[in-house]
């Protein structure tokens, strides 16, 4: 298998044309966010308030980096659990979101709806924060500093290594790694 | 045996040292377990997976990047010897005073909320959760031991009623491993309470896996079901992050307690690949 180099934000063509278990380099922008920062995201749209960035196209990185050293464009950065985010994730992809990066399983619904909008959820490599980290060219606090670790923050990206977990035809990952079994 | 004086601050110190090295430096045995495991996957994703982690603890090491973004709970386990005389500040406040310094100095994540509801994050990474141990001798031994939470909900606790068969035990086990799937980050380093009370049997399973890494189960009994218990877990294909494969869990250990006629609890710690932890005997 070979990687497939895909640079953001993510159309609905490039959606469609990922699979399970495609190998993916993805370069351009993404953002982080993570549990407190859906829950203001959603709150805020539906007050009517302008939110912190575009979401369309946009894909959002489910992570809370450690504290940037100096010198370096970012701290240690792999992905948080996913699931945690399956509440608020309909919200995320009715305001344009089309792709997501974290780790671990998602629900069936969330599942059903990355068909029905058009998107893709990535994993990438649960507790390789060192190794993700180098993977970042910058790193910019662009919403909710008083969330600490769980703020947004907008990360210029080269080459970062994700696997095509759930498409938008049903495909799972961890499902077919368990048909597997002996 | 001689009684013997030990001032607080040589214990921050202490502190200080191990969560650098928790934080930074993954035990070499956990890296030569992935390289092993490499040589029996088929799999490139899963190989690929290995070799990730291992390059991961590179970089660590090399860098100073923590290992994982989420630096974890802090959990510390004092052995302290009943000839022990502690000198200075009061040794829990003087700990959390060292957990604070160090995260702060070292660049590590503040991943502690003050109140479980409220959740304000409290900027230190404090409190830390001790336990003491008192302990024949006279000397103190010191084990931070971090602890992300990602693998942390994946915890379980069954209670089994006594009469339960070690086949529904080792189902269960099974079971929880297969439904957590890729969500702890395996492989696995599995820790086992089994026996005490509820309380004993869940903390048992998190000083399980704090065992030396090269040794086997003390007792012959459990050293057998370990290696039966991690073949078995190896056949569920969870595999590397839960992408398949053959290494879903790289270690079993169990911690067996005397227990109540009635009860038979059964605790699991799945421990994430980062198994990050350092010791020190002062």
């Amino acid at each position: 298998m070979s990687w497939k180099h895909i640079q953001t934000p993510i159309t609905e063509d490039i959606a469609a044309s990922l699979r399970v278990p495609d190998m993916v380099l993805l370069s351009g922008t993404i953002y982080t966010a993570r549990d407190r920062a859906h829950k203001r995201i959603i709150e805020m749209a539906a007050g009517g308030e302008p939110l912190p960035v575009n979401p369309v196209g946009q894909v959002i990185y489910y992570a809370g980096p450690s504290p940037t050293p100096p010198g370096k464009p970012v701290g240690a950065v792999g992905p948080t659990t996913s699931y945690r985010m399956d509440p608020f994730t309909e919200g995320m992809l009715s305001l344009g979101f089309r792709a997501f990066i974290g780790k671990g399983k998602r629900s069936d619904e969330v599942k059903k709806l990355l068909a029905s909008y058009g998107a893709v959820y990535f994993s990438t490599f649960g507790g390789a924060a060192a190794y993700l980290s180098k993977r970042v060219v910058s790193s910019s606090l662009i919403a909710f500093e008083e969330f600490g670790p769980e703020a947004i923050y907008r990360f210029e990206i080269k080459d970062f290594p994700v696997i095509v977990t759930n498409d938008m035809y049903g495909g799972d990952l961890y499902e077919s790694a368990l048909q597997q079994r002996p | 045996m001689k009684q013997r004086t030990i001032h607080t601050d040589v214990i921050r110190e202490a502190i200080d040292r191990l969560l650098y090295r928790a934080n930074f430096v993954l035990p070499p045995e956990v890296r030569e377990i992935f390289s092993g495991m490499k040589e029996n996957e088929p799999g490139e994703i899963a190989r690929m997976t290995l070799s990730v982690l291992e390059e991961n603890a590179l970089i660590a090491k090399e860098e100073s990047l923590p290992l994982c973004q989420d630096c974890g709970a802090v959990i510390i386990f004092l052995e302290l010897g009943q000839q022990v005389c502690l000198e200075g500040g009061n040794i829990n406040d003087e700990i959390q005073c060292a957990v604070g310094d160090a995260y702060k100095k070292y660049y590590l994540r503040k991943s502690i909320v003050g109140d479980p509801l409220q959740r304000e994050n409290t900027g230190t990474n404090t409190p830390c959760f001790i336990h003491t141990d008192i302990v024949p001798g006279n000397s103190l031994a010191i084990t931070a031991y971090l602890k992300g939470g990602g693998s942390e909900n994946m915890s379980r606790l069954q209670m089994f009623r006594p009469t339960a068969s070690i086949e529904e035990i080792s189902d269960f086990i099974e079971h929880s491993v297969i439904e957590a799937g890729p969500n702890p980050c395996p492989p696995l380093f599995l820790g086992i309470g089994i026996g005490g009370t509820a309380d004993t049997a869940m903390l048992n399973s998190k000083k399980a896996v704090l065992r030396d890494l090269s040794s086997g189960n003390p007792d012959p009994y459990y050293d057998e079901l370990e290696k039966s218990l991690c073949h078995r877990l190896n056949r569920t294909m969870v595999g590397p992050l839960g992408m398949g494969g053959r290494s879903t869990v790289a270690k079993v250990f169990i911690k067996p307690a005397p227990t109540h006629i009635a009860i038979l609890p059964v605790a699991l710690n799945m421990n994430c690949h980062s198994l990050r932890y350092a010791r020190e005997v002062l």
